[in-house]
């Protein structure tokens, strides 16, 4: 298990540097934008690691919802911490992009706007997991999670049916559409990269809430003894 | 303009590299109150 885990980090390292060099050098310096386009290709990656992270968790929260089980419980937690810090990043390297090319670091669009919404619904599950001192807390926030997860395909449709400051997709959006062939590679490697990275970091976050779990059982079992 | 590129890579790598380590601390806060535990 160790030696998989090292190899699955050693691949995504080297999928990262490529990733990088790729959208800072190979990729070509976009026409209209000039090199802050290139926050493109870190941006949109981010981006869908955060909603993957986000379909991870609402998947292992309808399974913890159907047999209880804490492994469940903790993939769900783990996906969660983790989509939130992708979602953060999506968060500032957009209003990075959008005040040199709109002249407005934030606006209130749908897709802002539901991103920054999507975001606060996983704090909010964050928090309940963190702060609440009921034992039915796993239990809420699974339910939380199952309904919160709604807000992705919205954030992911928003730009095709609300009018929006934000860009139209770039690939898969109809006639006009398109990347340069390099471009779309650069974007490639970036999204593949991310993909694993965030697997990667789920992977870490599992283990060490399964860790923290054995640790409260055995602080549990040591009080159950002594009050014994 | 490219600032606002070196921004974002930059702030992107910061939140990364700092979620790391802070999962890279609670790891051995846990592994420390596991072997004390074993005592």
């Amino acid at each position: 298990m160790k030696n998989a885990f090292v190899v699955f980090a050693l691949a995504t390292l080297a999928l990262l540097s490529y990733g990088l060099y790729m959208a800072l050098v190979v990729a070509p310096t976009e026409a209209t934008m000039g090199d802050v386009q290139r926050i493109f290709y870190y941006h949109v990656p981010n981006a869908w690691a955060a909603f993957l992270c986000f379909a991870i968790n609402a998947v292992a929260s309808i399974w913890y919802l159907l047999k209880r089980g804490l492994k469940s419980d903790a993939i769900a937690l783990a996906s969660a911490e983790v989509g939130v810090v992708f979602c953060t990043i999506v968060l500032i390297t957009g209003p990075i992009w959008a005040k040199p090319v709109w002249g407005i670091w934030w606006t209130w669009d749908a897709r802002l706007t539901s991103t920054l919404v999507l975001w606060l619904i996983y704090v909010a599950y964050l928090m309940l997991r963190r702060f609440s001192s009921s034992g039915r807390a796993p239990v809420l926030a699974a339910v939380l999670a199952v309904f919160g997860f709604f807000d992705v395909p919205f954030v992911y449709l928003s730009i095709r049916i609300f009018r929006t400051q934000h860009p139209q997709p770039v690939m898969g959006g109809g006639e006009n559409s398109g990347l340069d062939p390099v471009m779309a590679h650069a974007f490639l490697w970036n999204l593949v990269a991310f993909t694993f990275y965030a697997l990667l970091v789920i992977w870490m976050r599992y283990r060490l809430q399964i860790a923290e779990q054995a640790v409260e059982e055995a602080h549990a079992e040591r009080a159950l003894g002594e009050r014994a | 303009m490219i600032k606002f590129m070196w921004a974002a890579y930059i702030a992107t790598w910061l939140i990364h590299i700092g979620y790391l380590l802070y999962l890279t601390v609670r790891a051995k806060r846990i592994r420390q109150e596991a072997e004390d535990l074993k005592r």
